[in-house]
């Protein structure tokens, strides 16, 4: 029984490690090849959300709201890049952090504005809904196996756009010498502005595939934009593989330590007690595996030196 | 004197001019409406030594201002309700006295700023900004989930605390209290970003190898200003919880961080009195704003935007000409 409990945790933590890392790849990205620190990112993962909830209401087809989270939130993130980012790239991380924070308030509240402040709701289409048994008798929700796999499929699209393709050429490229790529005739603001498309319509996607399992609503990019941070710290602030690497750590880290630490305190404390300690800890679990990365390797595990 | 000498003198006797006028047409909302600017403003003037002065650009000073209120809401409580804090080794018992209470604000701030401080420091840019906000979220998750006091609703102190000589249930007096340590506040910073101290942390932001050179660590001088910093903006959590009677776990979110470094950016980045503009006109426009529409934030983004990217003196600088404006 407790070995069956185990490994559906340990593949909610797959599933949430592959969600982050769709949010972090983006982020990670967007500092690598432009520099910029971009807060609004989580802003991005909810309006994917968003238009996914409005097209799934709209249609009542979840593929074409797959398709409108993608398309919307690059729409908006190409938007934002030509009319406010550009103007961040050479300046330092305060008017960046300012800026993109300032972009929050918009979003959230315009957000606010025009859907109103109850959450929407996304269902789950019937062909994905219920539980499916994998090899050893395990039952484990359809859905969240669909998210493990498009999760690892976008990876895999990610790490094969970026080494075999032109573009992705161009990305490592603009990630070692910006200047050197621009003198050698690639136009760089077009790279920039695909770049951070690519980046926000990743963050859109993950926010209507969780969009399903959890609410949409204002504000709930945050959290997630706040634990894609914490990814790409650990992983080393520029690189993919690190994204990767640092999401699923961070996503088992936080799901198995919710569920492993109050076992772990009821072995010698009372129960309410040790959940209540178990459960405090476990939510502060992440930020103490970033602190300790950062402080054995200030610049994450495959950061550049 | 300087054009920025007269625009502080100005904006800090307007602050008291305000309230004053208040009491004598009886508006006591207007009086703790100027008491938040004043509280708000100090947690800004702590946040600038930090940011202003040394560069360190931290968006975990919600840690500090939680720990303030916390600090406030554990002890009144305890006195509240007769239970003393600790028996065991030595018997520690609540208090509702105004100087006890932020001597502990200031101590626990200090000592967590100086571990969060000593750690982060070995960091520096991007990642400097990431660790900070991650401490920040480890307090605010760690409040929510700690039943003892509140958890997630936090805790209600149904008297304000007492200050000796002093009834501060009227607001006009606690305004006086808030507002003389808004002054020595203002007062200290100003005497530091002169002293041989702040000038080398000014020149360890400009150029941290330089400093080096001559023999001055950086590093130290960072970390005391981030203690420094942290200090000010426990204070103002002090206070901030005794003017609203209550603490929650919101003080600890990162919104908070950021809504203190929005003060000192609208009023102008390491300037002395940039925390105060930034606080009058953040306060002014929530009031006005929030008035006129309940979506006042996309207003607040907008013109945070617009000080970001076309204004970067902040409202200081737009007031006092740019012949003063740093770097």
């Amino acid at each position: 029984m407790s070995l069956i409990l185990l490994i559906e945790q340990v593949l909610n933590g797959l599933q949430f490690g592959v969600m982050l890392f769709l949010m972090s790849a983006g982020l990670t990205l967007i500092f690598g090849v432009m520099g910029l620190i971009n807060l609004a990112h989580g802003s991005l993962y909810m309006i994917g959300a968003f238009a996914a909830a409005a097209v799934a209401g709209a249609t009542g087809s979840f593929v074409l709201a797959l398709a409108a989270s993608l398309g919307a939130a690059a729409a908006a993130g190409a938007i934002i890049e030509v009319t406010v980012i550009r103007r961040l790239y050479d300046r330092d991380h305060l008017d960046q952090v300012l800026a993109t924070f300032a972009l929050i308030l918009i979003f959230s509240e315009g957000t606010r504005w025009a859907f109103g402040s109850f959450p929407l709701f996304l269902d789950i289409p019937d062909y994905l809904s219920g539980p499916t048994t994998l090899p050893g008798g395990i039952q484990y929700p359809l859905y969240r196996l669909a998210i493990i796999v498009v999760g690892l499929a976008v990876a895999a699209g990610l790490f094969a756009l970026i080494a075999w393709t032109r573009i992705g050429i161009q990305i490592r490229a603009g990630e070692s010498d910006r200047e050197m790529i621009g003198a050698l005739g690639v136009n760089i603001s077009r790279l920039y502005t695909l770049v951070f498309a690519l980046g926000a319509g990743l963050a859109g996607l993950a926010g209507a595939l969780i969009g399903a399992i959890q609410s949409v609503q204002v504000g709930m990019g945050e959290p997630v934009l706040i634990l894609a941070f914490v990814v790409i710290v650990i992983g080393g602030i520029g690189s993919v593989k690190g994204a990767l690497i640092g999401a699923l750590l961070v996503g088992l880290t936080d799901t198995l330590g919710r569920f492993l630490l109050p076992v772990v305190f009821g072995a010698f404390m009372e129960p309410s007690a040790a959940t209540s300690i178990g459960s405090a800890l476990a939510s502060m679990a992440i930020y103490i595996l970033m602190a300790s990365v950062l402080i054995a390797r200030p610049r994450g595990l495959f950061g550049a030196a | 004197m300087r054009r920025e000498t007269w625009v502080g003198i100005i904006l800090v006797l307007g602050l008291l001019a305000v309230p004053l006028w208040a009491l004598a047409v009886d508006e006591p909302y207007t009086i703790t409406l100027a008491t938040r600017v004043v509280i708000l403003a100090l947690a800004g003037v702590g946040l600038n030594v930090a940011l202003g002065l040394g560069g360190l650009v931290s968006l975990g000073h919600a840690v500090f201002f939680g720990l303030g209120g916390y600090a406030m809401g554990i002890l009144a409580s305890h006195a509240q309700s007769y239970t003393p804090l600790a028996e065991w080794p030595i018997l520690i018992e609540g208090s509702k006295s105004m100087p006890v209470i932020w001597l502990v604000a200031c101590a626990v701030s200090g000592l967590v700023a100086l571990a969060i401080g000593a750690l982060s420091l070995r960091t520096s840019g991007v990642y400097f900004i990431m660790i900070t906000l991650a401490f920040g979220q480890m307090f605010y998750f760690f409040s929510i989930s700690w039943p003892a006091y509140g958890g997630e609703d936090g805790l209600s102190i149904y008297v304000r605390n007492e200050f000796p000589g002093l009834n501060t249930l009227d607001p006009i007096q606690f305004f006086g209290v808030c507002y003389v340590i808004l002054c020595l506040a203002l007062l200290l910073v100003s005497k530091l970003s002169r002293s041989s101290f702040g000038l080398a942390l000014v020149a360890a932001r400009q150029n941290a190898e330089r400093v080096q050179a001559v023999g001055i660590e950086p590093y130290r001088l960072r970390l005391v200003a981030f203690v420094i910093s942290g200090v000010i903006t426990g204070l103002a959590g002090a206070l901030f919880a005794d003017l609203n009677r209550f603490v929650s776990p919101s003080m600890f979110t990162w919104q908070t961080s950021g809504e203190i470094m929005i003060f000192v950016i609208l009023g102008g980045v390491g300037r002395v009195m940039g925390p105060v503009a930034g606080a009058i006109m953040f306060i002014l426009l929530e009031h006005f704003l929030g008035g006129l529409s309940e979506y006042w934030h996309i207003y607040l983004g907008a013109l945070l935007l617009g000080v970001v990217l076309f204004a970067r003196g902040g409202l200081i600088g737009v007031l006092a000409g740019r012949e003063v404006a740093h770097d």
